[in-house]
């Protein structure tokens, strides 16, 4: 307790010294009490964040389970054989190419949706009405995969209700497969995607939106710009690094499959749709503990996500002078 | 022109409010379709779906799974898990944030550093399984707390942006009074940043509380299971029994009668329990995402385009 007492002291002293002009904040007491908030979030992040970057030798090595913790370290290096075996793997392409196809469309079509989501909720004038839709649409993004998802095998069955207003109204004459049939996965997964973000997507849209200056709709309007004028030489102009971060983002991420989602859609007949890397990563590594080349085909990935990330960010830099960083 | 709005402008008012009216609907139904559905007695919804309201009203689905143990138990792990989580980690989280923000602070550079690392790299799944089971996590009910009380260093930028609206001058005089840091964040900052704080305790809870793959990855006991996995489970094994039904359909008729006998008859059948317990499951949720808005709007938006 006399050493505590002594920080106070030394405290007190520098507090008095900053009355003649000494800057606050660099005594020895006030650096303590700020490592000691650093120190569980430190912790937390080397046990949890840095201690797995470890684990990444794996891909580089003849790792088998067997072997423990310790044989991450003393395994032998296997020359790539990982890497090599990925590329030979029949199941690969088909997996990038659901993966790439999923998100690359994805993207496609929930960007510009969303943004003329976002527009045309920005010209609704009537307030409450304007809020209700907002209050609605969000509603899917708080609710988890699992609810969301299910909801739609539901509706999408055979036996679901979809089908039987289809039957009803003679647009087909047998009910639609839509999570058996490989070929209608990726619109399901699309669909159910663009539907549960659109409503939250549009948040960030709406309030870029707001930060653009009134007066340039007002000098517009005077001129005789109508509204889609306006919307296009005005909104849009505005909004533009918004939009380039949600770029960026969605390049960035196209390895990357949202997980969640896949794994509740998936099942043994969609499969040849519906493995993506995310989804394949899990099978092999967790569930057929091929440890070693499930880690190898997850930094595989990895690496070229944060290749595309660099990529997206410096082309949107050059070209509309905002990035990410 | 009369009346200042042309015949295209009408038009265009008119379409939008139809769009808007038809992806409202599009978002609500299917919550609505299963609620009704849920309500209905199984042996009546197997025989074609209910559209505006349920045909034979009753609520044994609902007892049948609010009397559930096994459900109830998830249900338990699911809720303490989010009120932990959510509690501690937005503490730590908003603690390294403020020191993190400190100007003062020695070696920032090197906490910016690890932030990034951080949120950049990751090991993936394999070596976070190993670091799990190393630790002794695996399938203890500690692996879904401990990997998450940091809420990551996404939330540490939110809050950072947010702390900037608060005038310098507060700490200085703070300082000048001989406060420790730890008295100018309880007293200063948290009172302060009441709307980032219930920000992201909303964002945190709705991520612990919807997150299944703790539980898939990390665990197999079956105490352990959250409410979102049980649910996944009923899914899965109710697709598996309708699909095989779909295959023998017309070739065997006594294999169709058995399986169809394995999803359960008369007022509770595993369609009718799988719906209202993700009816359940949600309402928590659709209970909290208006506050939700309320705050991002308030407490991340505003703070971030200030900073």
């Amino acid at each position: 307790m006399l050493w505590h007492g002594d920080w106070r002291n030394g405290g007190e002293r520098m507090a008095s010294k900053k009355q003649k002009g000494y800057k606050l904040g660099f005594d020895f007491r006030t650096q303590l009490e700020l490592k000691v908030m650093l120190l569980p979030a430190v912790c937390l992040i080397f046990l949890f964040d840095f201690t797995p970057l470890f684990g990444l030798l794996m891909a580089f090595k003849s790792y088998e389970p067997i072997m423990g913790v310790k044989g991450i370290f003393t395994s032998e290096w296997n020359h790539f054989q990982h890497f090599i075996r990925v590329f030979q793997n029949f199941q690969f392409w088909p997996m990038v190419r659901n993966t790439l196809g999923i998100n690359l469309l994805g993207a496609l079509i929930s960007i510009p949706a969303t943004l003329v989501f976002a527009l045309l909720l920005n010209e609704i004038k009537h307030r409450k009405f304007k809020s209700l839709v907002q209050t609605v649409t969000y509603l899917p993004h708080f609710l988890s995969w699992v609810i969301f998802g299910g909801l739609f095998i539901t509706l999408l069955n055979t036996n679901g209700i979809v089908n039987v207003l289809l039957m009803e109204l003679h647009l087909i004459d047998k009910p639609v497969q839509f999570l058996a049939d490989p070929k209608y996965f990726w619109g399901v997964a699309i669909g159910t995607g663009l539907l549960k973000d659109i409503g939250w997507g549009a948040i960030l849209y709406l309030a870029a939106m707001a930060g653009v200056d009134q007066s340039l709709y007002e000098a517009a309007a005077i001129d005789g710009a109508g509204r889609f004028k306006r919307m296009l030489h005005i909104t849009i102009p505005g909004i533009l690094p918004t939009l380039m971060v949600l770029i960026i983002f969605a390049v960035s991420g196209m390895l990357n499959n949202n997980f969640t989602q896949i794994y509740v859609l998936q099942n043994t007949l969609n499969l040849p749709a519906s493995q993506v890397i995310d989804t394949y990563v899990y099978q092999t590594g967790l569930l057929q503990f091929q440890f070693a080349s499930a880690t190898a085909i997850g930094l595989m990935k990895a690496v070229f996500a944060l290749l595309l990330l660099a990529c997206a960010n410096a082309l949107s830099k050059k070209m509309t002078k905002s990035g990410l960083f | 022109m009369v009346g200042g709005k042309s015949f295209g402008e009408r038009t265009f008012n008119l379409s939008t409010v139809v769009i808007m009216i038809v992806l409202m609907i599009v978002t609500l139904y299917p919550f609505w379709f299963s609620l009704i559905s849920s309500l209905n007695s199984g042996e009546d919804l197997a025989r074609g779906p209910v559209f505006l309201w349920p045909r034979e009203l009753t609520w044994a689905s609902w007892q049948t799974v609010l009397a559930d143990s096994g459900i109830m138990k998830a249900a338990w792990i699911t809720a303490s898990r989010t009120v932990i989580v959510t509690v501690a980690s937005i503490l730590y989280t908003a603690m390294f944030a403020y020191a993190f923000s400190r100007s003062y602070l020695k070696g920032r550079k090197f906490y910016i550093a690890i932030g990034f690392i951080s949120m950049y790299f990751s090991g993936g799944l394999i070596p976070s399984f190993l670091l799990m089971n190393w630790l002794g996590l695996y399938d203890h009910y500690m692996v879904y707390i401990l990997p998450a009380l940091f809420g990551g260093f996404w939330n540490v930028i939110i809050f950072n942006a947010n702390y900037k609206a608060i005038p310098d001058s507060l700490f200085e005089s703070a300082k000048m009074d001989g406060a420790s840091e730890f008295r100018i964040f309880f007293q200063i900052v948290i009172p302060l940043s009441k709307p980032v704080l219930a920000a992201l305790s909303v964002f945190t809870a709705v991520n612990i509380w919807n997150d299944y793959g703790t539980t898939l990855y990390f665990t197999q006991s079956p105490d352990l299971q959250t409410l979102q996995y049980v649910i996944l489970r009923l899914i899965q094994s109710n697709r598996a029994v309708e699909n095989m039904v779909s295959t023998v359909e017309g070739s065997n008729l006594a294999v169709q009668q058995l399986l169809s006998g394995a999803s359960g008859q008369g007022l509770v059948t595993a369609q009718t329990i799988e719906l209202a317990a993700m009816v359940i499951a949600s309402i928590p949720m659709i209970a909290m995402y208006p506050f939700a808005q309320k705050f991002f709007v308030k407490g991340v938006l505003l703070g971030s385009v200030k900073g």
